[in-house]
């Protein structure tokens, strides 16, 4: 998906950062990373497809949740500890609010079935946003043909053969690294 | 030792080996907690895993409800701030590092090996997630691939869709 937009919008204040994770936060059901994709990439326009893309893969392969690491990475980029903190600050505030408004509500956590009704609709609708999230990461990637193979490869290992994370990681990530630089430009 | 420093203590060692997210420490963060610890059932432990699905904002926020629950508010704060602070402070500097590399050669070879896996790793995500939401019906199945559909073409705002959803499943269509 390129930018519709000629030229880079300015670089965000960290009160910016603090609004546009916030709004990531708050509409982060069923997870956050495909709305922190779209505030960062379709509507603010802070990051390209391709840094969103560099970036995610940077914060996936540290440790931590991988989208709260996203908000360091992104708030350093523009105002060091401070944009960090901000950006932080706004992608937890309210998902913790809520999450602590529901438990001291369901008090012991007694009774969550009135609601299950209601989340299955909206899980298999997340589930949906997901995939759509990875597609549009996938269109650049798939007139490269080495790409695709190690895209495939890796959905394989982890969604139908269900191999634990790390070691497919650890495999996967050195041979497709090796493969790029051996036919770099 | 108080429940609030096994906490601070666990968690803040779980951070830097939770690579791939919280998620793949999800197994031993139950172990902890039930297991070894008895501090709630686990029945109680998938009824927070479910509060943590459904509210906005990171899966990783489970950690904050077991916190809750062990020592209340404080428990959540310091069960919170003790998952985030070494991945994110390891996160800060790591990208800056990053940053300075930018334009050379064996980077840009990292990053285009890492992004066909990362992309492959998002595409997984959803599958399992579709996978566990349709357990039951082709109601969600429908949802899922509509869904699909529309944000891959349109221009559409997600969250319509997921009210959309919500309704469908009140209305026991899903």
């Amino acid at each position: 998906m390129t930018s519709p937009l000629a030229g880079a919008p300015p670089a965000p204040t960290p009160r910016e950062l603090y609004r546009g994770f916030f709004l990531a936060g708050a509409r982060g059901f069923g997870g956050t990373m495909p709305w922190a994709r779209r505030m960062l990439v379709e509507e603010r326009r802070w990051l390209t497809a391709q840094e969103f893309t560099d970036l995610f893969g940077l914060c996936n392969f540290l440790p931590g949740p991988n989208v709260v690491n996203l908000s360091i990475v992104v708030g350093a980029r523009y105002h060091g500890p401070r944009g960090s903190l901000a950006a932080f600050a706004g992608l937890l505030t309210l998902p913790l609010a809520v999450v602590l408004t529901l438990a001291a509500l369901y008090g012991r956590f007694g009774e969550v079935a009135g609601v299950d009704a209601l989340l299955r609709g909206v899980g298999a609708a997340a589930a949906g946003l997901v995939l759509a999230t990875g597609l549009k990461m996938a269109v650049p990637l798939a007139r490269r043909p080495r790409a695709l193979a190690f895209l495939v490869v890796t959905v394989a290992a982890i969604a139908w053969l269900r191999w634990p994370l790390v070691p497919v990681l650890l495999t996967l990530a050195p041979l497709s690294v090796l493969a790029a630089w051996v036919r770099r430009p | 030792m108080s429940p609030l420093v096994t906490i601070a203590l666990r968690f803040t060692v779980l951070s830097l080996v939770a690579v791939g997210g919280v998620s793949s420490v999800l197994p031993e963060i139950h172990r902890v907690v039930v297991d070894v610890h008895h501090w709630m059932t686990d029945v109680q432990f998938t009824q927070m895993f479910a509060i943590a699905q459904a509210a906005p904002g990171p899966n990783m926020l489970i950690v904050a409800l077991v916190g809750w629950h062990v020592a209340g508010l404080p428990g959540a704060l310091v069960a919170t701030a003790a998952i985030c602070a070494p991945s994110c402070t390891l996160s800060y500097f790591v990208a800056r590092v990053w940053e300075r590399f930018r334009g050379t050669p064996w980077r840009g070879a990292v990053e285009a090996g890492l992004a066909p896996i990362t992309v492959g790793l998002v595409l997984a995500t959803g599958w399992l997630v579709a996978r566990g939401a349709q357990d039951t019906s082709w109601g969600a199945a429908g949802i899922t691939a509509a869904v699909v559909v529309l944000v891959t073409l349109t221009r559409v705002n997600p969250i319509w869709l997921f009210a959309a959803a919500g309704i469908l499943g009140l209305l026991g269509l899903v």
